[in-house]
């Protein structure tokens, strides 16, 4: 009852809003008018088929389903032919925070605009690659915090409910009999508020 | 760009887990009055579509602007929705945590149906509680496997008077320590009142 934020996307999920406003370029196949609006860089109060734009995803997955499609989609750069040699090459080595947030999310969507099927493969390339990396940095975190700064938001995840995985298993493995602890919200409450008594006083 | 505040709503909650945000009462209505905005354009348009032609609608020129216009519509209300819902969510969180009541700073934060539903949910949750088996069920209590039956704790603030069940008086003072049963003390521990001593 008391889950964290299920991964699964659902309509409620926070985590795929934002993934789904991210900007992907795509192009007009049909006249829209009055949506000139869209298009920053002009006045034009029509928008013309042929134009070339980064709209977010969710309008563009929109746009472009169903029999008649208004827009065509194309794959944002981080998913394109050179970017996908550097993760074939070492995925470890990159620092997918910089890629995207939500690496995975994104790529799972739009994979889809590729015929081919490079892209799924690179993300399940690129999960496995770096899944070891994780596991490891999971189990021994005290070595170098700031190697998580380089994981998307799904790897964080991962890393953190590992970690915590890892330390329980920890203080039951020393002590079995684990202390009481105040919840995990009133701890996070209290240290806040003793920053505001701090600033306030 | 379409549903760009619904979005800053929902970034405001993402950047804080685990914390409620003020509710930004001001921005939720900007939401609203876009997506009326956009409801009643799209209803204008929609009327022009199914008018001109009524077997192959999508050959309309507005036909574009229209599917826009609702997926527009649907966006903002999925971000509407989602935000409040998950603040639902870690209020919900928060009363397994806090218990019944609420420190003062994170009520100011709440608005006044979230206030309302956080009373109703705290009501029904504790007529559950009463009902089930023949005294009722303290469910935020034993939420880790007990080891013995009295326990030592030390007391981090200046609580004042604490009556046990059995109509004893104590009165807690900071760095007081105790020697109390286990279930008496365990969700005072939650709250951050006692801190159990091993």
């Amino acid at each position: 009852m008391l889950s964290t934020t299920s991964y699964q996307p659902n309509y409620f999920s926070i985590d795929d809003i934002l993934a789904t406003q991210e900007r992907t370029p795509c192009k007009f196949l049909q006249n829209a008018p009055r949506m000139g609006k869209l298009n920053p860089s002009t006045d034009e109060k029509d928008l013309k088929a042929g134009t070339e734009l980064e709209l977010p995803l969710w309008l563009v997955l929109d746009a472009s389903a169903g029999r008649q499609m208004i827009v065509a989609p194309e794959l944002p750069k981080i998913y394109r032919e050179a970017y996908r040699e550097i993760l074939k090459a070492d995925a470890t080595a990159v620092d997918l925070h910089k890629f995207n947030l939500y690496f995975y999310e994104l790529g799972s969507y739009v994979k889809y605009f590729d015929r081919r099927e490079d892209v799924h493969n690179i993300l399940l390339h690129t999960f496995i690659t770096r899944f070891r990396f994780i596991m490891d940095l999971a189990n021994n975190a005290d070595s170098d915090p700031t190697v998580q700064n380089r994981l998307d938001m799904l790897e964080r995840r991962l890393f953190k409910s590992g970690h915590i995985a890892r330390t329980k298993l920890n203080t039951w493995l020393l002590d079995s009999g684990a202390p009481l602890k105040a919840a995990n919200m009133v701890t996070n409450h209290r240290k806040r508020k003793r920053v505001d008594d701090d600033l306030f006083a | 760009m379409f549903a760009e505040k619904a979005c800053n709503l929902i970034k405001e909650l993402s950047r804080c887990e685990e914390v409620l945000p003020p509710y930004h009462t001001e921005l939720v209505k900007e939401v609203c009055t876009e997506i009326k905005q956009l409801h009643e354009q799209n209803k204008e348009d929609g009327a022009i579509v199914a008018n001109e032609s009524s077997i192959a609608g999508y050959a309309n020129a507005l036909y574009p602007t229209l599917r826009i216009g609702s997926s527009a519509v649907k966006r903002n209300v999925r971000c509407l929705l989602a935000y409040h819902y998950n603040r639902l969510k870690t209020l919900r969180t928060m009363r397994w945590e806090f218990g019944s009541i609420l420190p003062q700073d994170i009520k100011t934060n709440l608005s006044s149906d979230e206030i309302e539903w956080f009373t109703k949910y705290s009501r029904s949750f504790a007529k559950y509680m009463t009902s089930i088996g023949e005294n009722g069920l303290n469910l935020c209590l034993d939420l880790r496997p007990p080891k013995s039956l009295y326990i030592e704790v030390k007391c981090l603030m200046d609580y004042g008077k604490f009556e046990l069940s059995d109509g004893t008086i104590l009165l807690l003072k900071k760095d007081s320590r105790h020697y109390l049963p286990r279930s008496e003390c365990e969700e005072l521990i939650t709250q951050g009142v006692f801190q159990h001593i091993v």
